[in-house]
């Protein structure tokens, strides 16, 4: 255990110092992550760091919705909820989905983009045209189809995602084994006799990791806006659940009352954890791959 | 065509019964399985999807299953309003894109370069019914400058243009109040359009901002723009006349690949604004459970993106003459 520790923590704090001399776009890398971070372990501590219970009901005392005060400093919501303790466990959903849809786009684009590019033919034909035919069409409303046919829960927010989202890996994934599959590299192993399944995971797969991690980064800002489009549509989880999603869905009735601290601190909340996935994705396809950009 | 059968598969074939999910609490058999044969759910799925081709061709998209009446009908009668938010939008996108962009790339690597790109970003990472609500509270319900929600004043719906027999009428209020020479009609309908469509233009301005400050920067370090440079040409006319037309041939391909990603954008925007078009449509059918309008409003989706696709294809080898179909 300790050695394993050793090991990874060995690997990363050089890699982070690096990065602080890569220019602007090592330090657009660790902004996203240190807000990414932040935001995961809000999520996890909130059991600790909540002063109320995020479900109950009117903890402050009506009138409600009540604005930002010392007692509730981000305010309550028209059941008397806390904000701020709604704020801090709200993530959870989100993140999950986020996390689940992105798995899920891993376990099939990869395999499907690795395999069909590599093997051609009629199986590269018939996925290719599949997948953008999913590619063209309006993601969210295809989402919505999907989540509407499929019901409420983390699990199918998280597929209804992946189905809009697979394509984008498929196609990153193809682009770059039809490049790498033609290289000197590629055919001097497989002139030294290697088969195809060490040519396809040793020589090819490595080469395309860095793109998936870039495309998988934007992928989780792109899985938490839809995930709150889709809650906005009411096909987000169970209202009991505390989640930035609704909270931001269930305030626009409070918008004519002037209760702006109900929308506001959920909102910025997304827009946080969406922003620190998009810097991310920017700064490490800056870093990952210095040829694409431009 | 292919779009088509997965919409229906996705629709149809996914667990989850239509007809049982539309009644939420239990029902009587008889009255479920007159439903189910009243929609045709009761033939084998393979006929199901031939009648319902059958029935797009002729421009049939079922009957829905809260109201029973055509859901073609429905949607043609909320298409309009989807339609002039998207062109708004789209114009907005466009132009506070592009013209950002081509500030960015003049200003390579300054302070300004920087801050409209950090600016971009930050435009796509906001759910854009949280900037519509952010809009709705400022400019609606703190300063009362714009109205919150709704297509126009509820008597100032503009007739369109009657001449004779004939009546013409586009459904884009807009035009429609032009056309009936109203101007006060005319300025209500920008009046109400003006949030939604600067809400739905500011989430997608981003990436026509960095489209265009890429290929900027890369036109104006060619040679003919140094030439023109050269011959004494005012700096304006050398950046917009020369260089950002050969820059604005992606950036029209790239607004009709995000047709799809506005009609997306609508869908959230008319909700927060009451926009009574197809997006709000959609959303209220999800909630009466109503799968034959959601599978029509999708299906009519995707053929009006193969159809804007196949448009900016047509204009795409029109404008650079190197490109043949």
């Amino acid at each position: 255990m300790q050695k394993i520790k050793h090991s990874i923590l060995g690997q990363l704090i050089p890699g982070l110092s690096s990065l602080t001399k890569r220019g602007a776009a090592g330090w657009i890398t660790i902004i996203g992550a240190v807000l990414v971070v932040s935001i995961v372990l809000m999520t996890l501590l909130a059991p600790w760091i909540s002063p109320h219970d995020p479900s109950a009901i009117d903890v402050n005392p009506p009138p409600n919705p009540a604005p930002p005060s010392e007692q509730f400093p981000l305010g309550t919501n028209h059941l008397g909820q806390d904000m701020l303790s709604r704020i801090f466990w709200g993530g959870s959903i989100m993140l999950q989905v986020a996390v689940l849809s992105v798995f899920i786009c891993l376990i099939i684009g990869m395999p499907l983009g690795l395999l069909s590019s590599y093997a051609g033919g009629v199986l590269d034909k018939t996925s290719s045209l599949i997948m953008d035919s999913i590619y063209a069409f309006p993601g969210l409303v295809l989402a919505i189809a999907i989540a509407a046919t499929l019901g409420r829960g983390v699990v199918n927010m998280a597929l209804s995602i992946a189905v809009v989202y697979i394509p984008s890996y498929f196609r990153v994934i193809r682009s770059q084994v039809l490049t790498i599959k033609e290289l000197t590299y590629t055919e001097a192993a497989k002139a030294a006799g290697a088969k195809r399944r060490t040519i396809l995971f040793r020589y090819i797969l490595p080469n395309v990791v860095p793109s998936i991690v870039v495309v998988a980064t934007v992928n989780f800002a792109d899985a938490i806006l839809t995930a709150a489009g889709l809650t906005f549509v009411g096909l987000g989880v169970e209202k009991s659940i505390p989640d930035w999603g609704y909270d931001l869905t269930d305030g626009r009735a409070l918008l004519p009352i002037g209760a702006w601290w109900v929308i506001t601190f959920p909102g910025i909340m997304i827009v946080l954890l969406a922003l620190g996935f998009t810097l991310m994705g920017e700064g490490l396809s800056e870093l990952l791959n210095p040829r694409l950009e431009q | 065509m292919l779009l088509l059968t997965i919409v229906f598969l996705v629709v149809r074939v996914l667990p989850g019964d239509p007809v049982l999910l539309h009644f939420e609490k239990a029902e009587k058999p008889e009255a479920i399985e007159a439903m189910r044969r009243n929609l045709g759910l009761d033939k084998p799925i393979v006929i199901q999807y031939f009648e319902y081709l059958g029935g797009l061709l002729q421009g049939n998209l079922g009957k829905s299953m809260q109201d029973y009446s055509p859901v073609g009908q429905q949607i043609f009668s909320a298409f309009p309003a989807t339609l002039e938010l998207a062109i708004y939008s789209m114009i907005i996108a466009v132009v506070i894109g592009v013209l950002l962009g081509v500030r960015a790339a003049k200003a390579y690597n300054s302070i300004q370069d920087h801050s409209i790109r950090a600016f971009g970003i930050v435009t796509y990472a906001i759910p854009v019914f949280f900037l519509g609500m952010i809009f709705q509270m400022v400019f609606g319900i703190y300063f009362h400058w714009f109205p919150t929600g709704s297509r126009t004043f509820p008597t100032m719906e503009p007739n369109g243009l009657t001449v004779g027999d004939i009546h013409i009428s586009t459904g884009l209020y807009t035009i429609d109040s032009l056309l009936e020479g109203n101007l006060s009609k005319f300025i209500q309908a920008v009046r109400y359009l003006f949030l939604p469509s600067l809400t739905l233009g500011l989430v997608l301005c981003g990436i026509f901002l960095r489209l265009t400050r890429s290929n900027m920067l890369e036109t104006l370090r060619q040679d003919f723009v140094t030439a023109a440079k050269a011959r004494g040409l005012k700096e304006t006319t050398v950046t917009y006349g020369y260089a950002l037309r050969t820059a604005f041939l992606p950036v029209l391909t790239m607004m009709g690949l995000q047709f799809a990603a506005l009609l997306g954008g609508a869908i959230l925007t008319e909700t927060t604004f009451s926009w009574p078009g197809l997006g709000r449509y959609i959303v209220e059918r999800i909630n009466f459970r109503d799968y034959t309008a959601i599978q029509g409003a999708v299906v009519f989706f995707g053929l009006l993106v193969a159809l804007v696709s196949l448009f900016v294809d047509i204009l795409y080898a029109f404008l650079d003459p190197r490109i043949r179909l």
